[in-house]
């Protein structure tokens, strides 16, 4: 069992000649309260004439670091103030351990103190960030330009196992998250339109508004939410961290373009999967308005499967597509782009992915409305 | 000097799933011993400290703090024990997000009960103490290599442990910083009483610090050699021994 404390303390004895002495006594350590330093600062004030100070460590228990930090403090205020300090009767391990501290001096000008910025500093630096950021993503938009421009001339380095491994990742793999969110949402937009349409009879028109619903609009976009957050999230996260353990820098040192070796792949693939997903979750969400609607309104599978046929056109579905393939690009680019500029640190990975995963969901519903917006002008 | 038992390793065998690292090795470190543990790269030295420290179970056999069978202690005892461990890790494992000041800072916050300008003033200590003063408010990626290995050894003393181990502190340290960081081994077990296990290659190093140690072989998967390094060079027979402990000079 340990032993308990002594408590620890100072006493000032003074001398003749403007010499004081300071006694230390009991356990000087890190488990201790330890007494303050302003009773030598009292005594310094009320002897005016004290040149130099000695220590002595006759009755001092134990210590450790904590009494060579208290004397290192001490040391320098005594240096400012230009009195001696004579440290010669500490104990000769606690000598050595200043000598240590002390043995590499501080390289000049390399203290950073950290400021409070006044808010026309945090406006200003924000102003500047953000036109920076609108530089770096036009300039990341072109370089993936180029990118895929060297990879239709076949000069872009990439592995395909790479790529097929992103294919699974985000294609087959999404399956599962994907069918129980349509499912979900068909019965929704089912069962919102049957109360409504059940008011004057129209029952019928469910399959309508199920079909319309998820072929134009939510089909496309839930996938898109899905995927901003699953495969969104994994790139930004993965390149990030490839960015802290410098992995990034080791392939550019190569010659290997970490935008052809990394992003063209990701994104390549998420453009491809994405169109296929979201036919995907059209049918399923299509199945679960079927479902809502033979079970609660007496319709038959038979009559809901023409009255869907008849509603929608390809047109329809055509929109749902090119949609999706907008938000694969830009949930891919985002968050490799978000992965690349990560910092070296795990609270900067941390943060990448956050931006990734709501960038990608702001741009969506903003590319989302533009296209609405596009395609009611166009009469489509 | 005192000679009573710290860490005890009876018949260990460490293994990565099926596959066998060491077996059989038989070990005592004891208090205030600087203890070698060397051998070719990849022969599992820091998979050995992993064992010692308690992040990794052993395949067979046991590790003892003193009486302490630490893998079969209750997980009261198991941390009351690591958390009188320092430890630095072979590729330093700085906490990213956190400057070289709040690393050290974290230990002594969680484990005692100094005010925020006392913690301060020990970081500051440790700082200098491995030639980092000034470098309180940097991230660990705004340093370089050997400064964050330096850091990484503040941060593994903040406790003033009583047991320490080091996986290569002097990796990617300049001769001049190689030599402080002995002098501050030395220190470390002189003044505070501390035991220290090393891994390190640094033959000048190995001689002038350590006082006992053990060789890994990776070909026999077990310890061919122990005890004062300055004595193995001297009458240790085996030339795989010799060879390490020569530079390959004495084929
Ligand atoms: N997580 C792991 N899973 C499987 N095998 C591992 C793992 N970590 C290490 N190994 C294997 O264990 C062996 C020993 O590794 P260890 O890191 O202990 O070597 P070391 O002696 O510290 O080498 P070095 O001097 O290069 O640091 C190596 O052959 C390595 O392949
Ligand atoms: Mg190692």
């Amino acid at each position: 069992m340990p032993k308990p404390h002594l408590q620890c303390q100072y006493h000032i004895l003074p001398h003749k000649n403007g010499c004081l002495e300071l006694q230390l006594s009991g356990d000087w350590v890190i488990g201790n309260n330890l007494p303050s330093m302003n009773d030598v600062q009292t005594q310094l004030d009320q002897d005016p004439a004290t040149t130099h100070i000695k220590i002595s460590s006759t009755e001092l228990g134990m210590w450790d670091s904590r009494l060579v930090s208290f004397i290192l403090i001490l040391t320098k205020s005594l240096n400012d103030k230009k009195i001696a300090f004579d440290i010669s009767g500490l104990p000769s391990g606690t000598k050595s351990l200043l000598k240590l501290a002390t043995a590499v001096p501080e390289r000049t000008g390399v203290r950073k103190t950290r400021q409070q910025k006044s808010f026309l500093e945090i406006l200003g630096s924000g102003a500047i960030n953000t036109i920076s950021e609108t530089k770096a993503i036009l300039s990341f938009i072109g370089e993936i330009w180029l990118s895929f421009f060297r990879f239709i001339q076949g000069k872009a380095r990439f592995r395909y196992q790479d790529f097929w491994l992103v294919i699974q990742e985000c294609g087959p793999n999404a399956l599962p998250i994907v069918t129980l969110i349509s499912l979900l949402i068909g019965l929704i937009l089912a069962f919102i339109g049957a109360i409504q349409l059940q008011l004057f009879g129209a029952d019928i028109y469910v399959a309508n508004l199920v079909a319309i619903g998820m072929t134009r609009e939510m089909g496309a976009m839930m996938t898109a939410i899905i995927m901003a957050g699953r495969t969104g999230a994994a790139f930004a996260a993965k390149l990030g961290t490839m960015q802290v353990n410098e992995e990034i820098n080791a392939l550019n040192t190569m010659g290997i373009a970490a935008l052809d070796f990394l992003v063209l792949p990701r994104i390549l693939a998420l453009v491809l999967m994405m169109p296929l997903l979201t036919i995907y979750s059209n049918i399923i969400g299509i199945l679960g308005g079927m479902w809502v609607a033979v079970t609660m309104l007496d319709i038959s599978l038979i009559e809901y499967y023409l009255q869907t046929k008849q509603s929608i056109t390809l047109v329809d579905c055509a929109t749902g597509i090119i949609k999706s393939l907008v938000f694969g690009l830009l949930i891919a680019g985002i968050g490799c782009m978000s992965g690349l500029k990560c910092g070296r640190s795990s609270a900067a990975v941390g943060e990448a992915t956050t931006t990734a995963v709501v960038r990608s969901i702001v741009s969506i519903v903003v590319a989302d409305s533009i296209f609405t917006i596009l395609f009611q002008s166009l009469g489509i | 000097m005192t000679t009573e038992a710290h860490i005890i390793v009876n018949d260990l065998t460490m293994a990565y799933g099926d596959f066998i690292i060491q077996q059989g090795l038989n070990f005592t470190v004891n208090k205030e011993d600087i203890f070698i543990l060397m051998g070719a790269s990849g022969c599992g030295k820091s998979t050995l400290l992993r064992h010692l420290v308690g992040l990794k179970s052993p395949a067979k056999g046991s590790v003892f703090y003193q009486d302490i069978d630490f893998w079969r202690a209750s997980e009261q005892e198991k941390s009351l024990i690591m958390r009188r461990n320092g430890i630095l890790y072979q590729s330093g494992a700085l906490w990213s997000a956190m400057t070289l000041a709040e690393n050290i800072a974290l230990p002594l916050g969680e484990y005692t009960n100094l005010g925020k300008a006392e913690i301060q003033e020990l970081a500051s200590l440790k700082l200098a103490l491995v030639g980092l003063s000034g470098f309180e408010n940097y991230y660990p990626s705004e340093i370089s290599g050997g400064m964050q290995k330096r850091a990484g050894l503040a941060r593994a003393i903040a406790l003033d442990p009583e047991i320490l181990f080091f996986d290569e502190p002097s990796a990617g340290l300049d001769p001049i910083s190689a030599k402080l960081l002995d002098d501050l081994i030395l220190e470390l077990r002189d003044s505070l009483g501390a035991t220290l296990v090393i891994v390190t290659h640094e033959l000048a190093s190995i001689f002038a610090i350590g006082n006992n140690s053990v060789f890994l072989d990776p070909e026999s998967k077990t310890m061919i050699a122990s005890g004062d390094p300055k004595l193995l060079l001297k009458e240790c027979d085996d030339s795989r021994v010799r060879q390490f402990l020569t530079r390959g000079k004495n084929k």
